[in-house]
């Protein structure tokens, strides 16, 4: 039964902080008015980036709502993408590829020194909930293979010293983070890119 | 329509522009094997299994999305589309598990058959398989998802058809699986028909879930008896059991669907709680005993009560799914008895139109014409729960058509509304009279003065003029009033007011009726104000005399008026202060037990022969698909002795066909005549405190219904489908 | 000559932004059509006469593609860039965006007013965030110049283009996919017909183009249609970008004419690494048939010629392979992207590109059997042809090509269980 009280917004409200739900009406502007679905993948990934890099059947559910379309659209679109994690993730993904051009240059060595260096395998996330590798196909860097990305950032023509430069300045960032958490609530919503210097 | 000219493995053939090549063929009585074509859902071309071999090509196309062109030539048997054929057939069973020994889509599954045809014996694939988690879908539907070969007719069906989306595939390639959103049960009224579209074993009936092989079942023709629709069903038995009942295709009123309800409510006879043997109550214990015996006993106190009150305390309550024989006979018995107090109307509160509109009651237009309305008026309509394979032909007209709706109550609807007023409930002809009089000032000339004159004080804004220009404007339209109408305390009011309506607007108009003979019953006699096909009867008390007002005697047949009526609680209570309540049911349990003085075992719905009158007003005769259980007899059988015993004339019927042609001829003599109905007293707002508001839920419409397992597990089983809370006060 | 169209600014400083597109002629062409002295008739003429093939891949004239948009139906019409670069090896459409921004935004309100289409959708992959920047930036500018926006240059032609981002699905490079994930749902292509033309994004007309073809279309107006057909020659046009990569000393994008040697090409990528020997090459994107040296190194880059050798020239996406590379590894790693990416929706592809994937594996492990290359070969011709897109044919391509050259790599892999090359 129709609740004419009920709002369909707050739900996803609750969720995410304000500049994210104004990131997703700035999505929803660019569509005919009529058109419910197109938004899900952008909603999507926003609401991935402020709930620790993962989805959840709540966070899917307050998606569908906000854009008033049905649960089950929703849920085949986060299943379909691979971008969609939806099970609990490292604040850091790590996305390794391993597709051609990248084997060629040494991807698979990549992989190796993350593995021995997080203490875990690709697929997996660190205890400490920090780092997920993933091992990835083609991303449209070849030319610097072999590469990866760390969340939103493309690192390429990997070398040993430079894949231990990116962990050594996540572990730095963390550090920091950790700073910031200390003297405000909202740390939790901070962005790893906010607080580069 | 144009035509073009085809040649389908030599057969000429003549086609119309833009149709698929897999529609000629069947049209053509040609097979060509497919999985995910189905011709209720949208091509998705996606099993590609249909492949075929037209002459100009160079390679085999689907023939499910390839339409057809002047001149083309398609073989379905050549080297290339066999080869094409089998190779999908090679694709789809890779990670097919094959077991159909223990699978109950086994012996008619169309991955099964086709791979006889075009599968290898000897499998090519020595890689691991694909194992995928079951869904629960909720007590109806069984799935064995790793049998699932994608071809999507379930989920195109949810959003298609019904128009919710509750199936999905999610994932993708190989990983893609059909699901609900996260793990939910699938909650629509017609839920199961996914079974019948799903080409194999993945998703299977629960209730029926291994209880045979579909090779051992019998096949009776039957029609469904839960919604006034009367669909069309094939009842599967196995040594008198019955086992399912599936759809059977009737284009002009189910199509190839079956509501959940008519589908599952089988359940009742097959596991319900049977009267076996007629039973007594002497000294407030049940003792089982001969039909000789039981029967004189009716007899005796009949004419005992009957007698004593010149057959005003006497009265005959009938239950939603009897037939039309058995409705017929019943009036015959009672009047012929000595009384006419019979009623089958035990939720109308408003007998005010007795003898006036038709005969039968129910639409002035064939259902099938539902899909081309340009506007369609819901007037307390709920169709999702009324009549849910409707809701799909309504719905499929909003693809250019518009539908509006009076609903007192937040419906659940599968379709966009382009007007919806909500009044409160006590307002609800006030509201239909305000379109009414909003549509008399576009056409001023079509009413009589004394009809304007009635609606001159009535009120309108501007939503109400908006439908009622939409309705006159529109080439067809049609106005939809649900059962709850009715119910109303001013359903003759309301019922002027659509024909009113339906006159200035030249729309068809339809009335919902509760259960399946609503139209049999009343052609058939079973009212007090009127007997057999229209005839002349002295007034007998109505339904809601005899529940209210309390009688010594109540002949209840196949009726529990203690949870079906509107007055429930009242009837309840006289019927335990009555001195003898004679009740013939298929059931041992219920209040009955409690209230009834005899209890004579008749047979379920599918154990007898009979005939339903459907809301258009076609006559559906169908034969008995098992024998009665136990003791039990046929209601129409058990109607004729007591005739006999009474020494009635006109109680010889060998058959119930004998029953029904006679009824047909008296019928068919006096026509649907139809008496004007009367200009109605001023509205004012009525009082609804006297009954229930709410209406029949979804699962609660019938004995059957109320006693069928599965479907009282399901979450609609639980709410009343209409939740009316608000009355102006 | 070298990085005169798509790359034309990138020896400029901030290539990206609007100064340095205008500074080489960019917006000229919208200004030359606000005048009125640029028909839709003449635009397509020219692009018609410049034999300008789509760069995404398939290589089907744009010119003949524009025309088929039916510029005088009622209602909305839109145009959609391709900018999903997902074919392996390709990377050069990211630097447009990066680089030369302007361009891709010029092309495509071009492409609006030839077709009369008021909206744009640019569709870039998920994982595009810093082009998504400048993009986003560069549109900002255009719009505040009014070149994009409502009566663009006081003329009566509007147009306004969005930015739409995917989430990883390599499906969605098919332009029906891709449409589909405009629309917010999985990527599944749609069954063809009706074509996009008739029935496209939100189920209107639609004409869709990779970056690369609409960032070439300010150029070729500028300079005009014979120009750009000079670059390379008859019915291959132009210049083309080919993403080189592997192993080679120097990877990147290199803008040249279609019909440069192969051998030009390695070494503009500065030849083969290490000095090792050429083993073969892939030369348009992983499901481009493998081409061995001797065939590649005598070959010219453009689409006929490498459609004569038996493959295709795709994407423009050249993967360079030297001595070491076991073949069977690259099958095993371009069979499991099919696996990974089929959509799911024919049951060819998506039951038989996990067939041949699985196959190939359990030869690398060392598990392989002798019938095992017949059956591999066998399954990819029965997925061939018989999907709805194609996928399918771009997953069995490359499998039928690695065992037609390479097959006695496979064959020793399973008689040795192990690599011919790696020891």
């Amino acid at each position: 039964m129709t609740d004419l009280n009920y709002d369909q917004t707050l739900h996803l409200k609750n969720i995410v902080p304000q500049r994210a739900i104004e990131e997703i009406d700035l999505w929803i502007k660019k569509y005919p008015e009529e058109r419910k679905r197109p938004p899900i993948i952008a909603a999507l990934k926003v609401v991935q980036e402020h709930n620790g890099n993962y989805l959840t059947e709540e966070t899917m559910q307050a998606v569908a709502e906000y854009l008033d379309v049905p649960d089950v659209a929703v849920y085949e679109v986060a299943t379909f993408y691979s971008m969609f994690h939806l099970d609990k993730v490292g604040r850091y993904v790590i996305s390794v590829c391993n597709n051609i051009s990248c084997s060629l240059r040494g991807a698979d060595k990549v992989i190796e020194q993350l593995q021995s260096r997080l203490n875990i395998r690709a697929g997996e996330t660190s205890d400490d909930g920090l780092y997920t590798i993933k091992t990835v196909e083609c991303m449209a860097a070849c030319a610097g293979a072999p590469m990866l990305e760390v969340n939103k950032t493309y690192y390429e023509n990997l070398t040993e010293e430079k894949i231990d430069k990116i962990l050594s300045d996540i572990a730095a960032m963390e550090l920091k983070r950790a700073a910031v958490r200390s003297t405000i609530d909202d740390a939790a919503s901070i962005e790893p890119s906010e607080v580069k210097d | 329509m144009d035509k073009v000219h085809i040649e389908i493995d030599g057969k000429k053939l003549e086609a119309e522009v833009g149709s698929m090549i897999i529609e000629v063929a069947d049209e053509a009585d040609i097979y060509i094997p497919r999985f995910c074509y189905h011709k209720k859902l949208s091509v998705a071309a996606n099993c590609r299994m249909c492949m075929v071999d037209v002459g100009s090509l160079p390679k085999a196309v689907p023939a499910c999305a390839t339409p057809v062109a002047e001149g083309m030539v398609i073989q379905t048997q050549t080297a290339k589309a066999i080869n094409a054929q089998k190779s999908v057939m090679e694709f789809l069973l890779i990670n097919h598990p094959l077991d159909c020994p223990v699978c109950d889509q086994g012996g008619e599954c169309e991955l099964q058959d086709l791979s006889i045809g075009y599968g290898a014996d000897v499998g090519r694939y020595s890689e691991s398989k694909r194992v995928v988690k079951d869904k629960d879908l909720g007590p109806l539907i069984a799935t064995d998802m790793t049998r699932c070969i994608h071809c999507t007719r379930c989920v195109r069906f949810g959003q298609e058809v019904v128009g919710i989306r509750e199936m999905g595939a999610t994932g993708r390639g190989e990983h893609m699986e059909i699901g609900t959103y996260i793990e939910s049960s699938i909650e629509s009224e017609v839920s199961a028909n996914i079974i019948d579209l799903c080409p194999v074993g993945a998703l299977t009936a629960k209730p029926s879930r291994y209880k045979a092989r579909a090779w051992e079942l019998r096949q009776s023709s039957s029609v469904a008896a839960h919604d006034c629709l009367g669909s069309n069903v094939y009842v599967h038995h196995r040594r008198n059991e019955i086992i399912r009942v599936v759809p059977k295709e009737n284009e002009a009123i189910n199509e190839v669907w079956l509501s959940d309800r008519d589908r599952f409510s089988y359940q009742a006879l097959s596991e319900g709680k049977r009267l076996l043997t007629p039973r007594i109550k002497r000294n407030g214990e049940w003792h089982d005993t001969d039909w000789q015996t039981a029967l004189n006993k009716v007899v005796a106190e009949m004419k005992r009560v009957i007698g004593a009150s010149k057959g005003n305390d006497f009265g005959m309550l009938v239950g939603n799914s009897v037939t039309t024989e058995e409705s017929y006979l019943a009036q015959k018995l009672i009047r012929g008895a000595g009384s006419n107090n019979i009623d089958f109307r035990i939720r109308r509160r408003d007998y005010s139109g007795d003898g006036s509109g038709m005969v039968r009651s129910g639409f002035n237009f064939p259902m099938e014409k539902l899909d081309e309305m340009d506007a369609t008026l819901l007037i307390a309509a709920d169709l999702r729960h009324e009549q849910p394979l409707s809701a799909f032909r309504v719905r499929r007209s909003t693809g250019f058509g518009q539908v509006m709706a009076i609903n007192p109550f937040d419906g659940e609807y599968n379709f966009r509304l382009t007007h919806e007023l909500q009044p409160e409930t006590n307002l609800l002809a006030q509201e239909v009279a305000a379109v009414v009089a909003a549509a008399d000032k576009i056409c001023p000339d079509v009413l009589s003065a004394e009809a304007k004159e009635w609606l001159a004080s009535v009120e309108f804004n501007q939503t109400h003029e908006k439908i009622a220009s939409n309705l006159i404007n529109s080439e067809s339209s049609c106005l939809l009033s649900g059962v709850y109408v009715q119910e109303h305390p001013q359903a003759e009011t309301i019922n002027w007011l659509i024909e009113s309506l339906a006159l200035i607007t030249s729309s068809s108009w339809g009335y919902m009726t509760q259960g399946c003979n609503a139209a049999g019953n009343k052609i058939a006699g079973a009212v007090p104000m009127r007997s057999a096909a229209g005839g002349k009867s002295k007034p007998g008390k109505n339904a809601r005399q005899m529940i209210t007002e309390g009688m010594k005697g109540y002949f209840l047949l196949n009726c529990e008026p203690d949870v079906e009526s509107i007055w429930s609680e009242q009837a309840l209570k006289n019927l335990q202060k009555a001195e003898y309540v004679i009740a013939l049911t298929p059931f041992a349990d219920g209040r009955a037990l409690e209230y009834a003085d005899v209890m004579l075992p008749i047979a379920g719905c599918f154990e007898t022969s009979g005939t339903y009158v459907n809301v258009e007003g076609k006559w559906q005769s169908f034969g008995a698909a098992v024998a009665a259980q136990g003791e039990a007899r046929p209601g129409w059988k058990v109607l004729r002795v007591l005739g006999n015993l009474f020494e009635l004339a006109g109680f010889d019927y060998e058959s119930s066909q004998q029953v029904i042609n006679h009824l047909r001829e008296k019928f068919d003599a006096v026509g649907d005549i139809r008496v004007a109905r009367k200009i109605p007293s001023p509205l004012t707002l009525v009082d609804f405190n006297e009954a229930t508001r709410e209406s029949l839920g979804l699962y609660k419409v019938d004995p059957m219904v109320r006693r069928a397992k599965a479907l009282q597990q399901t979450p609609k089983a639980s709410t009343h489908h209409i939740s009316i809370s608000r009355v102006k006060t | 000559m070298t990085n005169e169209v798509c790359f034309r600014t990138l020896h400029l400083e901030m290539p990206w932004s609007l100064e340095a597109y205008e500074s080489v002629g960019g917006y000229s062409t919208l200004k030359r059509i606000v005048a009125g002295e640029l028909s839709f008739e003449t635009i397509i003429d020219e692009l018609k006469l410049s034999a300008l093939r789509g760069r995404g891949g398939a290589g089907f004239p744009t010119g003949l593609k524009w025309s088929f948009m039916p510029r005088n139906l009622a209602g909305q019409k839109y145009v959609v860039c391709n900018s999903d670069e997902g074919e392996p090896g390709t990377f050069k459409d990211r630097d447009i965006l990066r680089y030369n921004p302007h361009q891709l935004i010029e092309g495509m309100i071009i492409a609006g007013y030839v077709m009369n289409a008021t909206v744009g959708y640019n569709y870039m992959r998920g994982e595009f965030y810093e082009p998504l920047e400048r993009m986003e930036i560069a549109l900002a500018e255009a719009r505040k110049k009014n070149y994009i926006g409502n009566n663009i240059l006081g003329s009566d032609i509007n147009f306004e283009l969005h930015n739409h981002m995917g989430a990883g699905a390599y499906i969605c490079g098919e332009e029906t996919a891709l449409i589909e994930s405009i629309e917010g749902k999985k990527g599944q292509p749609r069954f063809k017909p009706p074509f996009p033309a008739n029935y496209g994004v939100f189920g209107r007309p639609t004409n869709v183009n990779n970056t690369e073809s609409y960032a070439s279309v300010p150029a070729i107006l500028q300079h005009g249609g014979q120009w750009f057909l000079e670059l390379g020659k008859p019915g291959n046009g132009g210049t083309k970008i080919f993403s080189v990569s592997g192993h080679v000393n120097k990877p990147g994008n290199f803008e040249v004419n279609l019909g440069t040697k192969f051998s030009d090409l390695l070494a503009m990528a500065g030849g083969v690494h290490g000095g090792k020997k050429l083993k073969a090459v892939i030369p348009g994107g992983s499901s481009s048939p493998i081409l061995n040296a001797d065939t590649v190194m005598n070959i010219s880059m453009d689409y006929d010629a490498i459609g004569k050798a038996g493959s295709m020239l795709g994407s423009g996406a050249v993967i360079v392979l030297d001595e070491t590379t076991c073949i069977v590894e690259l099958a095993a790693t371009t069979a499991h992207f099919y696996y990974e990416e089929s959509c799911g929706q024919c049951s060819p592809c998506r039951e038989g590109t996990g067939w041949m994937s699985r196959v190939i594996h359990r030869i690398l492990k060392g598990e392989g059997r002798p019938e095992d290359l017949d059956n591999l070969d066998r399954v990819a011709s029965n997925i061939m042809g018989r999907t709805i897109c194609a996928l399918g044919d771009a997953a069995a391509m490359p499998i039928k090509g690695f065992l037609k050259h390479f097959r006695h790599e496979f064959e020793y892999m399973i008689e040795h269980k192990r690599s011919m090359v790696k020891g």
